[in-house]
């Protein structure tokens, strides 16, 4: 006889509690997605960071064409070394000197000539597309040109000023916690969902009086959770590492973490409503994100791009997220000095959602 | 009140051509009895009970389940059945446990999940992830899912398909201790021992429709004989094929059937009509070169009235 215990009082179950705890499970027991998810962004950050740091602008390379002045040349560089210039200034033949010059070896290429008067004769090589390699004549000429006897008449005080702020990994990290939300929106809700459906366990729900409200929280809150620690583990490291500021307020840095997150929550659930094969969702996302990836201003300003296309550009979903990140972290912005990215992010997440819902497939 | 009352089920598919899945289909069925959809593949028998579960909208029909109409009384239907359909892939990575009260969580009411597992025999793997667990197993979890909201009426897909024989039996075990507690079982097959042994009713459905309903013991009587002799003759440059009307005269035959070369018999009385049997072919210098009888089966029915086997592979299998 089957003992039905089935009175609700001894033990009361929350179903989406339920629905949550194990979303979570499965992720946490996924190694793949704590690799992705924390450390990808880690390595991205310290390899960058470190690969891009600022050297300081002093170091100029200097090639010298090898004839009798070269010494002389040498000399005038190297000696006497100041606190605002130094110079790594080597003798190389002439064709040495060209091919490091076209290769970026050398900054600039330095000819002493032969003088007919007491003042000496240089010639320059250098490239004019290249900041450094301007950077580096101009200095070049100023040293050679003080070595020769120049005076200056104007006083002149120089103060350094190096606050973090406008270093590139000051530019990098905001950028990539935007674009850890963006891949936590598409990959842990749209493409989870996918792949739940095409495991036949959304229908299987559907048969039981689980809401699908429910399911759909679960998912998003679930991911949330893992998205906020992602950005947390991300700004302390960028913090204390390389010292990567916040000048905003926390409250406005997580509000910001938070639209974007349900902005792209929305995204990734309306590319998955209606996806029947793994294949498919893959391209998908492919297909949105690589425009965001290579336009949005992760890795260097998208104001790079021509104007034409800057309108366009504004409205990816991605766009103004960084740009509101950049704005409170480095110049402590107001969220309400970020209205319209704001505006933008909340209309990208009403109409994704709205569409989702109405159009989402559950077998 | 009836657990299933369905009449005039249609269901067209718009496909490129459109596919008439269901083509008036009438079912009723008794709340405490177990009800089997027997047919092959492709007969309409998993539409029908997707229907039946809510999953899919019907063409056209009227479904009652336990008094409730799908688009009123949604919920209400939800809180009362249990499902398990054909390969659904629960996650890997949670335990029987996590998955069990999973499930538990979206009924008001139902059974422990530490109780439905020693229901279905899989205490011992409370905490194994359903990754780790046999066919068997993931298929015996599958119903125990259907069963922790303690539902009135199950539903189930072809629940032993591609499984062992013990995994069969074990199945069938649950199947009935879920039955015998007075509740109703709704089951597809294509699997004709199952139908026979499991169900106290059968629909036998082809192309949308149900062409034969009654217990599996009327049924089997339809043919006119719980027995069936098969035999062939040929050799020596002899034709493989008697004319029906020099068999139908024997004693206690009542159907003659050729199917390929085999002669099929049904009889009531082996014992008479065998030697008889014998007795013509000598008398018609025929030489028999094969022999079997066998007991009638629900698989004889569907030949009869469809023409053709539930399932080719099927055909030989006896357990």
């Amino acid at each position: 006889m089957m003992n039905s215990a089935s009175d609700n009082t001894t033990r009361r179950y929350w179903p989406l509690g339920q629905l949550i705890a194990c979303r979570m499970r499965e992720f946490a027991r996924e190694p793949e997605a704590w690799i992705w998810t924390y450390g990808f962004p880690i390595i991205v950050t310290v390899a960058l960071g470190v690969a891009f740091r600022n050297q300081p602008a002093t170091q100029i390379v200097v090639d010298i064409v090898d004839n009798p002045q070269a010494s002389a040349t040498q000399e005038a560089l190297t000696l006497k070394p100041d606190s605002l210039q130094h110079f790594k200034a080597e003798i190389f033949s002439q064709e040495q000197t060209q091919l490091r010059l076209r290769t970026g070896k050398t900054d600039v290429v330095v000819t002493a000539a032969e003088s007919n008067s007491a003042s000496p004769h240089y010639e320059y090589r250098f490239d004019p597309t290249r900041p450094q390699s301007v950077l580096a004549r101009n200095a070049v000429d100023d040293r050679l040109q003080r070595a020769a006897g120049r005076r200056d008449p104007a006083q002149v005080d120089s103060v350094a000023v190096d606050e973090p702020g406008g270093r590139y990994i000051d530019f990098l990290v905001p950028g990539l916690l935007g674009v850890n939300l963006l891949g936590g929106g598409l990959w842990g809700v749209g493409f989870v969902t996918v792949e739940m459906r095409l495991r036949k366990l959304l229908k299987r729900f559907l048969a039981t009086p689980m809401k699908k409200w429910q399911f759909l929280i679960a998912v998003m809150s679930s991911r949330f959770v893992f998205s906020v620690a992602q950005a947390l583990i991300l700004l302390v490291f960028a913090r204390y590492v390389f010292g990567v500021p916040n000048r905003g307020s926390v409250i406005a840095l997580g509000f910001l973490i938070l639209i974007g997150s349900i902005m792209f929550f929305g995204i990734g659930l309306l590319l998955a409503s209606r996806v029947k094969t793994q294949d498919a969702i893959f391209g998908l996302m492919n297909l949105v994100q690589i425009p965001m990836w290579v336009l949005s201003g992760i890795f260097f300003s998208s104001d790079r791009f021509p104007d034409a296309i800057q309108p366009f550009i504004k409205l990816l979903p991605l766009t103004p997220l960084i740009n509101s990140l950049r704005a409170v972290m480095l110049e402590g912005a107001s969220l309400v000095s970020q209205a319209t990215a704001i505006g933008i992010m909340a209309a990208w997440a009403i109409i994704c959602f709205a569409v989702a819902l109405r159009i989402f497939r559950w077998q | 009140m009836l657990a299933i009352h369905c009449q005039q089920l249609f269901k067209r598919y718009d496909s490129k051509p459109p596919v008439d899945a269901v083509r008036g289909l009438d079912l009723t069925v008794e709340q405490g009895e177990c009800f089997g959809l027997l047919g092959p593949n492709g007969a309409g028998k998993t539409t029908t009970i997707e229907i039946l579960e809510g999953l899919l909208d019907a063409t056209s029909g009227d479904v009652e389940i336990l008094g409730y109409r799908w688009g009123r009384h949604d919920d209400e239907i939800r809180q009362r059945i249990g499902i398990s359909l054909q390969e659904t892939r629960l996650s890997e990575k949670l335990s029987i446990r996590e998955t069990l009260t999973l499930f538990r969580s979206f009924y008001r009411r139902g059974i422990e999940p530490n109780e439905v597992m020693t229901r279905v025999s899989l205490e011992e793997k409370a905490n194994s992830w359903v990754r780790d667990l046999s066919g068997g197993q993931k298929q015996r979890l599958a119903v125990a899912c259907a069963l922790v909201g303690e539902p009135d009426l199950l539903f189930l897909d072809e629940p032993t398909t591609g499984l062992d024989p013990q995994s069969r039996r074990q199945l069938w075990d649950i199947i009935r201790g879920f039955r015998q507690a007075g509740r109703t079982v709704l089951l597809t097959t294509h699997y004709m021992d199952e139908a026979e042994r499991l169900c106290d009713r059968v629909a036998i459905v082809d192309q949308g429709r149900v062409i034969a309903l009654g217990t599996p013991r009327e049924l089997i009587s339809s043919l006119g004989g719980q027995h069936v002799i098969e035999f062939t003759v040929g050799g020596n440059g002899q034709s493989p094929s008697i004319p029906t009307e020099n068999l139908l005269d024997l004693p206690a035959v009542s159907a003659v059937r050729t199917e390929d070369n085999r002669i099929c018999l049904s009889v009531d009385e082996p014992h008479i009509a065998l030697p008889a049997l014998l007795e013509r072919l000598t008398a018609m210098h025929r030489d028999l070169t094969g022999l079997t009888t066998r007991h009638a089966s629900l698989e004889d029915v569907f030949v009869k009235l469809a023409g053709r086997h539930l399932s080719e592979a099927d055909q030989n299998t006896s357990t």
